[in-house]
């Protein structure tokens, strides 16, 4: 095989791609020298976050001293329950304010900007509770997506003539990402009768409609089935493949391994670790961060020696008091338990 | 039977009265604000009274021309509705309500207070602002007409039928705001805001836009209802006769153009065809007058309303134009 040794899991898939250049192999190839250190410098950073602080009452729920997210890349935002990645999603897309701290994107302060204006800016989002309207159809909720619309303001709409035109054109480019989506069948139905996964597919279409710079989706699998979840997996590949960069919360680690090309860890509102998703489940503080600091280490073959020896010693050594002092001792403190 | 058939009559006229039109403008303005953007207006009454005496203090006590009046009242709807949108807004829904609620209540006990007296003129009320209108009535106003065995006089016909043309301009511009994508941005904010805001859409202004036209509509159901009666008192601006427009708009259908016109209509002729009706039987002696007195009817008219309002919600939720499927989809 090549002399250059190549990793597992990921990367081996990238490599065996060629050299054909897509995006995420850009990114991929330009995060494989970055270290693994939390706060690390990128290549190309889409969005820095520079000391953000938020609070809630005496709790620190984000805690960010620095932290660069890779242009054209996806990144897989992981931690427990309660490590703050929501709210970390919600102060980056303007739905929540933070206490302290600067960040932007594309060299842009985000700072005091409201949600409208962080989209607008091309930086979109999805909920962890799926946010689909349920009384409009599916492609109203789609045509809602589109951005700079002519018709959506109060004296241009009632004149139709103006914004006809731009309607059809939108109208064209949702079905488009419906047939994408395969949900185009479902067109004039109301979003309210999709099942859950449907509802997360449309969701995300719906984000495109805005044709982003970065999506944010916040747990996007999260109660799909498994056939849905790998259609989802396709098509936030696809989100790389155009350029975009994709920055995601998910739980489930098959699904972080498969399609990140960085992770970052997040506990109790600080960063971790980060790095990429080979590197994450040997980190000793991510580890620590899931299973609680004082976990017992797996024993090595000469612990487990030392240790079944030692037990034999005191066994023998019980043994041999019993025998000669009082011989209910034992017994007695087994009753007392 | 022939008292009953005048009954219906009566209540027919109720129905295409100028009171009518009155509800219609106030559910036209709750349906943008409630049917359509989810707002919780609770207090549309204050924009009718606004309505109302901008009108009646503009002509009766500072001498201005009527039109000038009605741009008063037009206007100090528009303050209204800014000044109870700018605080809100950004809240929780609740919070509009409970602002609306709070100012219908506080403008009508300000407006009947004596120390608003020289102005509004207390309780008392004040009139004889409305003859610059009635006046360009293209027939005489102090005539008689016959129409469909009731008798309407010409000045209660202008205003009827310009408050009736007011309502059909009001349904077009309701009409080719939810066909367009403003209503689509509208509609979404019901649905949930935050969706709407990472899209990009600045959903405040929104609601404020919304706000401010149902409240410019409420104002213009008040002028119509104070021209109708020749006079403005504080007293014909009872809440009550907001949650009577929110029962015209559910009756007819929220959400829907012409929900709130047929709810209206329809409401003001039940309550009127119960009012009569009831009369008509306890003068036959159909009804015991132990049973019921008459004085009790203005009362019992509104009982039976309720609960036929509470029968419409059993057996059809969405009203008489609204879609079942969008309605149950709240049950889920």
């Amino acid at each position: 095989m090549p002399a250059e040794p190549t990793p597992t899991g990921a990367h081996a898939a990238s490599t065996a791609t060629g050299a054909g250049a897509p995006p995420q192999r850009l990114a991929q190839a330009a995060l494989r020298d970055v270290p693994w250190e939390v706060g690390v410098a990128k290549p190309e950073p889409a969005i820095v976050v520079d000391g953000v602080v938020r609070t809630f009452g005496g709790l620190t729920a984000v805690s960010v001293d620095h932290l660069e997210i890779q242009r054209g890349g996806i990144t897989g935002l992981i931690g427990p329950n309660g490590a703050g990645k929501t709210t970390l999603f919600n102060l980056l897309t303007g739905f929540d304010q933070p206490d302290g701290g600067t960040w932007s994107f594309d060299g842009r302060p985000l700072g005091k900007l409201s949600p409208h204006q962080v989209a607008r800016l091309g930086v979109v989002r999805t909920f962890q509770l799926t946010k689909a309207l349920s009384r409009l159809t599916v492609l109203q909720n789609m045509l809602l997506g589109a951005q700079g619309q002519k018709g959506e303001s109060f004296f241009r709409a009632l004149v139709p003539g103006i914004w006809r035109s731009q309607e059809k054109a939108n109208t064209d480019k949702a079905m488009e990402l419906l047939r994408r989506f395969k949900l185009d069948a479902k067109k004039d139905d109301f979003a309210g009768t999709l099942s859950g996964g449907q509802r997360k597919l449309l969701e995300m279409a719906r984000a495109l409609m805005s044709d982003p710079k970065v999506v944010m989706l916040d747990e996007p699998m999260a109660g799909v089935n498994p056939a849905l979840t790998q259609s989802l997996l396709g098509h936030v590949k696809d989100l790389r493949e155009q350029g975009m960069t994709v920055v995601f919360v998910e739980h489930d680690m098959d699904v972080v391994r498969d399609i990140s090309d960085w992770v970052v860890v997040m506990a109790a509102g600080k960063v971790i670790a980060e790095g990429p998703p080979e590197s994450i489940s040997q980190n000793r503080a991510v580890v620590d961060a899931y299973l609680g600091a004082h976990h017992d280490a797996p024993l090595t073959v000469e612990e487990e020696d030392r240790v079944l020896a030692e037990a034999e010693a005191s066994i023998a050594d019980d043994e041999r008091t019993d025998d000669v002092g009082r011989p209910g001792r034992g017994e007695k403190k087994r009753t007392d338990r | 039977m022939a008292e009953l058939l005048d009954a219906l009559a009566v209540a027919l006229k109720a129905g295409i009265g100028f009171q009518a039109v009155f509800f219609a403008l106030l559910a036209i303005g709750l349906n943008i604000q409630f049917g359509y953007t989810g707002l919780l207006n609770f207090g549309q009454i204050a924009f009718a009274l606004l309505g109302g005496y901008g009108i009646a203090i503009s002509v009766s006590q500072w001498g201005l021309p009527f039109w000038v009046g009605v741009l008063i009242g037009l206007a100090a709807a528009v303050v209204l509705a800014l000044l109870l949108g700018i605080p809100t807004l950004r809240l929780r829904a609740d919070y509009l309500a409970i602002a609306t609620i709070a100012a219908a209540e506080g403008l009508r006990l300000t407006f009947r207070s004596v120390s608003a007296t020289p102005v509004t003129a207390g309780t008392r009320g004040l009139s004889g602002f409305s003859d610059p209108f009635v006046s360009l009535a293209p027939w005489d106003p102090a005539a008689r007409f016959r129409i469909l065995g009731t008798t309407w006089s010409g000045a209660d016909l202008w205003v009827t039928l310009v408050g009736w043309v007011l309502v059909a301009l009001a349904c077009l511009l309701v009409w080719l705001l939810v066909r367009s994508p403003w209503g689509r941005v509208v509609k979404s904010i019901r649905e949930d805001e935050d969706a709407v805001r990472a899209l990009g859409k600045n959903v405040y202004v929104y609601k404020m836009q919304a706000l401010v036209l149902g409240g410019v509509l409420g104002a213009l159901g008040g002028m119509v209802y104070a021209v109708g009666t020749a006079s403005a008192t504080p007293d014909q601006y009872q809440n009550a006769n907001t949650f009577l427009a929110y029962a015209a708009l559910i009756l007819g259908g929220a959400a829907r153009v012409l929900g709130p016109v047929i709810g209206a209509m329809l409401l003001y002729f039940i309550i009127q065809f119960a009012d009569t009706g009831l009369r008509t039987l306890i003068g036959n002696g159909v009804i015991p007058e132990d049973l019921l007195s008459a004085t009790d009817v203005a009362q019992i008219r509104f009982v039976l309303i309720g609960l036929g309002l509470i029968l419409l919600l059993i057996f059809r939720p969405q009203g008489i134009f609204g879609d079942r499927r969008e309605v149950m989809l709240d049950a889920r």
